[in-house]
């Protein structure tokens, strides 16, 4: 499946609330990362939760975020790191 | 810390057969009933499910790990795909996707999912009542070392904290450094001292 990033690339995961079942926490919406690695291509769970094919599949990553750039009083060292999967459609480019 | 936080509410601090079961309880209850009617599945199957997920799943990630410990190809393929390996390893992780991630002297790896409590059960069997409390999942991500100090573990500030959030498709198993002091010991010997604990990231194991 063609996909938009690799590994090493700069995304921000969207700043968007949409109602519904969804796997892209509060806390990570509108921050920066870099695409650690790409997980591969999964049925979309926000359509499988009500019961729908998931089709057509998303382009799942796991990206990695400063937890400075996370929580800006994070209290420990600048090279801890929080790494969430986050799902194609939810990426851009940063 | 308090660990007896179990965001299922209803449950807490009643027995298992004591008072009305709750709406989850019944509508449960009631699929099974109507999965057995149909001939899809027996109460046997679905009782040796749940004998595998006590008996067998909560045995297979130390198991898993020593062989990682004892043999460093073994281990290096567990690292590039963690369900092929534990497949040629005799452990079917089932629909589990796994990522083995390795402690260094470098990085301690922790896992957590924050929406709600995804866990490699097929390897480590359900997850403890701590892992699934809103307690560990709201403040592992943005106070890891906190909460691995109150679990007894202290990173030295030198060392980086790798949380991974496990909040979509992937599982994750963390792969412990071998302590010193275990030279020579046998795979058996090394996977008692694996704990399920060291595996999800909020210890590290002892010899």
């Amino acid at each position: 499946m063609e996909r938009r990033f690799n590994p090493g690339d700069e995304v921000a995961v969207k700043q968007s609330y949409p109602p519904g079942h969804r796997r892209t926490p509060y806390y990570i919406r509108g921050k920066r990362g870099v695409v650690e690695r790409v997980c591969g291509s999964f049925p979309n769970p926000e359509e499988l939760a009500y019961g729908f094919d998931g089709e057509p599949k998303r382009v799942l990553y796991r990206v990695r975020f400063r937890q400075k750039e996370v929580w800006p009083r994070y209290e420990g060292p600048e090279r801890d790191w929080l790494e969430l999967e986050i799902y194609e459609h939810w990426l851009e480019k940063a | 810390m308090s660990h007896d936080h179990d965001h299922h509410e209803k449950a807490k601090g009643r027995d298992f057969d004591e008072g009305p079961p709750s709406e989850y309880e019944i509508m449960s209850r009631a699929m099974q009933e109507l999965l057995e009617a149909k001939g899809l599945i027996t109460a046997e199957e679905i009782r040796q499910r749940m004998e595998q997920f006590e008996e067998d799943f909560p045995y297979r990630g130390s198991k898993v790990i020593a062989h990682a410990w004892a043999d460093a190809a073994f281990r290096k393929r567990l690292l590039e795909d963690g369900k092929a390996a534990c497949a040629e390893f005799g452990v079917d992780l089932e629909a589990d996707r796994l990522i083995a991630v390795e402690n260094t002297p470098e990085v301690h790896n922790l896992i957590v999912c924050t929406l709600c409590s995804c866990y490699p059960r097929a390897l480590l069997g359900m997850p403890p009542t701590w892992y699934k409390s809103e307690n560990y999942r709201k403040r592992v991500v943005r106070e890891p070392r906190a909460v691995l100090r109150e679990f007894g573990t202290v990173i030295a500030d030198d060392v980086t904290v790798r949380v991974h959030d496990s909040n979509a498709d992937m599982r994750y198993v963390v792969v412990p450094m071998r302590p010193a002091g275990t030279e020579g010991w046998s795979e058996d010997e090394l996977a008692r001292i694996i704990t399920r604990d060291s595996l999800v990231g909020v210890t590290v194991p002892k010899p």
